[in-house]
């Protein structure tokens, strides 16, 4: 049984994001489970430029271009319009949306206009005996739950940083239509006025590789300084746990956990944070975990895989010196 | 202005969570519940709304019993009636949710509706987009900041690594989070009067759900990993391990 699959991609700045190149690897696997199919994308953007190459390379079979000036910046019902259409365009059994704060917007609002059942933050999926399934993190974490999905498209909404990218292969070639969308006036009545970037070019701890994050054994924010250094050498992202955003050390979209954010990275590392459930409700997904603590006894020693008991204050110079040496 | 603002009562954070014996339901028997921390955001701001343009704040909660305890809660921060959806279906699936809460709140003149931004439990993060395209009016989600004017609002959203600022005419829906504001605690004064308030029950029907569990398990545990060593010494070693063990960096 062949299925379409179609993939929402999110483009900030003119980029494609990874999420998009994940969700295309998790496209390409469903349809060959499934015994084959077409996949697709849908390019909601104010320029498609070199996107729809980069696109076929990543997995795309074809690549639909809602093209419109209202799309420079994210327009809520305009994309749920257009990403509506592009099911209808090619019959989509599945589609695959990023759990990025675009994509958890989208999402629902597709669900609901298609009457369309949808799972978020999705970390497996899979395609078995003419069945989809997904897999989802549920409860802070303690226990996934897999659903099935009666009507189509199912939707999945995938958490970043989880799924299988392909490599890039540059002799792939993409059909790239146009896909005309109407906007009504209901469409338009919401506007997203504008983007301000706060934290410079540290990349955001949802969408980071690499997260140190600091809680309250950090003691005070210009103690952060210590994790700034090292996820400069890391290229890595900076977290905190609820105790470090409550006393005011960091900033609300900084917190992981269960009232924070979710991530998945290839490598956590907690400094003077206990492990409290609901911190590692945002976490313990992580590939590898590190934890520097001065209490053995702290629970987050039980999920890390390598952990340092020790004072952060000697422990972080001495990581970020060794760091320096060896680049 | 008429406000409406939808609460969730869910297992608490801390609770130990159990999966029930056909594995596919989870064992509720010694779970703990509390309003979903997220609705406390969404109950302050819709108290917030009225303390600036007056009106009414209605709490509307969907569910079994239960349901009624997220609804005298939000009676005890201030909010001024409830509505309980009764039902004793599972009402685990989103867009049944979702249809039933934009059925009942359609046509109410409403002008504002509060949502938190994801129930603690199942966490869809759904419900309250699901209910705005229902009702074909714009929704906002994960707000930051919210100004409300007489027939429009602006603030902002979150997004990863900055924001987006947002302008709508109402009616409209929010879904809030952390940051917003700081709830208010209920007073032992809010305790008494949230009794006298009246809750309205409607006993309501859903949908099929359109989401089937299949299978609820535990995460694969993570083993216990090895303590490196003590102090500033251990460091070159958790390097080394990192690198040629964990091939992380
Ligand atoms: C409804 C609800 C939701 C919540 N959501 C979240 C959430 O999303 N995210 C979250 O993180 N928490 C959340 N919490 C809070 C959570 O329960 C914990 O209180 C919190 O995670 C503790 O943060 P912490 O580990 O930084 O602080 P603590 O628990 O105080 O731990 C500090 C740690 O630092 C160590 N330490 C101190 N000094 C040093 C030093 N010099 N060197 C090395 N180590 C040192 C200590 O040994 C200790 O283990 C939530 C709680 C509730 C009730
Ligand atoms: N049964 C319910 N009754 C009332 N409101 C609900 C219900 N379920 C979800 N909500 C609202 O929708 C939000 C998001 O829920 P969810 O999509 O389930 O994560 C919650 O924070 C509540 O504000």
């Amino acid at each position: 049984m062949a299925i379409n699959v179609l993939v929402a991609v999110e483009v900030r700045d003119g980029e494609l994001k990874k999420s998009g190149r994940e969700g295309l690897g998790l496209a390409r696997k469903l349809v060959e489970q499934a015994g084959g199919g077409e996949v697709a994308v849908v390019l909601t953007v104010d320029s498609a430029a070199e996107l729809p190459a980069r696109l076929a390379a990543a997995g795309a079979d074809k690549v639909l271009v809602a093209l419109r000036s209202e799309f420079a910046n994210y327009c809520p019902g305009g994309f749920a319009a257009a990403v509506a259409a592009a099911c209808a365009n090619v019959s989509a059994a599945v589609v695959i949306i990023p759990a990025s704060a675009l994509g958890k917007d989208l999402a629902p609002r597709v669900s609901a206009r298609l009457g369309a059942p949808a799972a978020s933050d999705c970390i497996e999926a899979s395609f078995a005996d003419g069945k989809l399934t997904a897999t989802r993190p549920a409860y802070g974490g303690k226990v996934r739950v897999t659903v099935s999905f009666a009507g189509e498209p199912a939707i999945l909404c995938i958490r970043t940083n989880v799924f299988d990218t392909l490599p890039a292969d540059s002799s792939r070639n993409a059909v790239v239509q146009d896909l005309p969308v109407e906007l009504g006036e209901a469409e338009l009545k919401l506007k997203i006025t504008g983007v301000e970037r706060t934290s410079g070019e540290r990349p955001d701890v949802s969408e980071a590789d690499i997260v140190v994050s600091g809680g309250r054994g950090m003691q005070d924010g210009e103690n952060f300084a210590l994790l700034e250094q090292l996820a400069q050498s890391l290229g890595a992202g900076i977290g905190a746990s609820r105790a470090a955003v409550d006393a005011g050390w960091r900033s609300h979209g900084d917190q992981v956990g269960q009232t924070g954010k979710f991530v998945s990275p290839s490598l956590y590392v907690a400094c003077g944070i206990s492990g409290a459930v609901q911190h590692l409700a945002g976490m313990a997904s992580a590939k590898v975990i590190v934890a520097i603590n001065k209490d053995a006894e702290a629970p987050i020693f039980k999920v890390a895989n390598y952990g340092v008991v020790g004072d952060l204050f000697e422990v972080l110079p001495a990581l970020n010196e060794e760091l320096s040496k060896q680049s | 202005m008429n406000i409406y603002v939808c609460v969730k009562q869910v297992p608490d954070t801390e609770a130990r969570v159990q999966v029930g014996g056909d594995g596919k339901s989870i064992d509720s028997a010694q779970i703990n519940t509390i309003l979903n921390p997220f609705d406390e955001f969404a109950v302050e701001q819709a108290l917030l709304t009225r303390e600036q343009h007056g009106g009414e704040v209605v709490a509307l909660s969907l569910g079994d019993d239960g349901a009624a305890a997220a609804i005298r809660t939000a009676m005890a921060m201030g909010a001024d009636k409830g509505i309980h959806l009764k039902t004793d279906q599972s009402a685990d699936d989103p867009l049944q949710v979702g249809k039933e809460l934009a059925g009942q709140i359609g046509g109410s003149g409403v002008d504002v509706v509060f949502f938190g931004k994801q129930a603690v439990g199942n966490e869809h993060g759904q419900v309250g987009l699901i209910v705005a395209e229902l009702l074909a009016v714009p929704a906002i989600s994960e707000v930051s900041s919210l100004e409300v004017s007489a027939g429009s609002a602006s603030g902002k959203r979150e997004i990863e690594g900055g924001s987006e600022s947002f302008e709508t005419p109402l009616p409209a829906v929010f879904t809030t989070q952390k940051g917003l504001n700081e709830p208010r605690y209920p007073s032992l004064k809010g305790r008494m009067a949230a009794k006298k308030k009246p809750i309205e029950v409607r006993e309501v029907t859903l949908d099929e759900p359109l989401l089937t569990v299949e299978k609820i398990s535990y995460p694969p545990e993570r083993s216990r990993g090895m303590i490196v060593g003590e102090g500033a010494a251990a460091v070159p070693e958790l390097v080394r391990l990192l690198k040629e063990e964990a091939k992380v960096l």
